[in-house]
């Protein structure tokens, strides 16, 4: 087993992380910029420094420091959790010239994923299903065109380079592509430096389903069954849920296929989540996650498993813990995402100093927490505050745990969304199962 | 009558959108702000000519600092 581990990240995931290590006996290293020395995970790690001012450029996101602060600790090892570094090849392959110890997959499976056009070509060589589109990206107006000729409308323009829903662009119709296409390319150009484009058909009102997957070093790779998050806004969930509901078991079947096909296809190995949009019974491959995932504890509700475990493990070079026949899927799990977020002012970010702070617990409650009383919820970060997981032996049990968590959650000084969550869980639809990824945009959960 | 346009949110100045002598229509971006990985436009709350622009980029302003002042 790795003997050190330096966390690259912050707030809850780099507390999970910080608590799995623990578990393996593996010394953690926190990093931590001047806005978060009093944040619960530099305290919570075996050591920790400081990296930089508050702006994440200049700490969290800053190669060098955090890789000096490896150097002076002796960290044997680098887990970047998700957002900032996680999914930079760069970075990657930085660590690994360090001499370091990447808890991920190799940087040039980052790379191949990374490029949104690469990946859906190599997703398609596999044999795993991707959306109608444009073969890769295109060069002209003209051929988007061609492209839409061929597809039909509506369509959205994406920038090849892009991700997190940036720079997309949907087109009504013929007419309306000129000036789309001028300005996806031009926010795509200012987003990342390129404004190479691609087209794909619009799926109107899909659902978000992801297979959680794992592979490791001797070639396995296996699926931890899926997860549905499709109550997402401006393309960030807030629900994620497993198994997803009312989806039908032949649909399921072939996600999972898929799913592994495509990760053995790129040689994967650790955690991954490969995306795939659903429409009745039409699956197509969104874009893979090279990365833990925020939403993985309702995996490892449903499942009895240590995603963080797994992933020390197969970075020091063990197989994989499980063969698939014993990776069972068993009750449900429910996550609620808190965001310092006003849902009654369209999501509007809410910084400020959490005041009083009450966190829920009971059977089948489990509280991923970043924060705590008196800490800054600064300007800096993703409002991310913490994490709500349900489980249950039904997903009627797991909601009802769920609704009976968040109205014991109290958090004062800063708006968050369970006030939004709490409609969510008493809707028709969402306990019908019946979810979409434009429900929350098209008002579905309005007070 | 010149108008004072206010930061309705806590941000850092990622960008400024316009400069002394726009003329803006109403709801154009002023300033663009970014907080907590979000970039929110400021915009103006009716139309005008930019007289000043207030803050510079990367500063932090608070909900109801002043941003700009348009005529």
């Amino acid at each position: 087993m790795l003997p050190s581990v330096l966390v690259a990240n912050r707030g809850e995931i780099a507390r999970r992380v910080i608590r799995g290590c623990r578990r393996l006996g593996v010394r953690a290293i926190a990093v931590y910029s001047e806005a978060d020395a009093g944040w619960p995970h530099v305290a919570d790690a075996d050591e920790a420094v400081l990296i930089g001012p508050p702006a994440a450029r200049e700490s969290y996101l800053d190669f060098e420091r955090v890789l000096g602060a490896a150097r002076t600790t002796g960290a044997r090892a680098v887990h970047p959790g998700y957002g900032f570094l996680s999914e930079n090849w760069r970075f990657a392959k930085a660590c690994e010239e360090a001499g370091l110890v990447w808890i991920g997959p190799p940087w040039r499976v980052i790379q191949q994923m990374g490029d949104k056009v690469a990946a859906r070509r190599r997703m398609r060589e596999a044999g795993v299903p991707v959306v109608p589109g444009s073969e890769g990206a295109l060069d002209s107006l003209e051929a988007a065109g061609e492209v839409g000729e061929r597809i039909g409308y509506p369509l959205m323009l994406k920038a090849a380079a892009g991700g997190g829903g940036i720079g997309m662009v949907r087109v009504a119709d013929a007419a309306a592509l000129p000036a789309a296409w001028a300005s996806a390319q031009r926010r795509a150009q200012a987003a990342f430096g390129s404004g190479a484009l691609f087209v794909e058909r619009y799926v109107t009102e899909p659902r978000h389903i992801e297979v959680q997957v794992f592979g490791d070093t001797g070639g396995q790779v296996v699926h931890l069954h899926e997860r549905e998050c499709s109550i997402q806004r401006r393309h960030q969930k807030l629900v994620e849920e497993s198994p997803a509901p009312a989806v039908d078991p032949d649909v399921k079947a072939r996600l999972v296929d898929a799913a592994v096909r495509g990760a053995r296809a790129v040689g994967y190995v650790n955690a991954g989540t490969m995306e795939f949009i659903v429409q009745g019974r039409e699956a197509y491959f969104l874009e893979m996650n090279t990365r833990l995932q925020v939403e993985h504890p309702v995996t490892e509700e449903v499942t009895g498993l240590d995603l963080v475990e797994w992933q020390l493990r197969v970075a020091s070079g063990e197989p994989l813990p499980l063969p698939q026949e014993k990776i069972v899927q068993r009750g449900a799990a429910l996550e609620c995402r808190i965001y310092a977020e006003d849902p009654a002012k369209n999501f509007m970010p809410s910084p400020g100093v959490i005041g009083r702070l009450a966190l829920p617990a009971g059977p089948g409650v489990r509280l991923e927490t970043g924060v705590a009383e008196g800490v800054q919820v600064s300007v800096h970060y993703d409002p991310l505050l913490a994490k709500v997981v349900t489980r249950g032996d039904t997903r009627e049990e797991a909601i009802a745990r769920m609704q009976a968590a968040l109205d014991g959650f109290v958090v004062e000084g800063v708006r968050t969304v369970i006030p939004f969550h709490q409609r969510v869980l008493a809707s028709a639809a969402f306990r019908a199962g019946r979810v979409h990824t434009q429900m929350v945009e098209q008002g579905g959960f309005n007070a | 009558m010149p108008e004072e346009v206010k930061a309705h949110i806590t941000g850092v100045v990622f960008q400024i959108t316009s400069k002394a002598g726009d003329h803006l229509a109403a709801g154009d971006p002023v300033v663009v702000l970014e907080s907590m990985k979000m970039e929110i436009p400021v915009e103006a709350p009716r139309a005008g000519v930019v007289r000043e622009i207030k803050v510079a980029e990367g500063q932090t302003v608070q909900e109801g600092d002043t941003i700009a002042v348009i005529d």
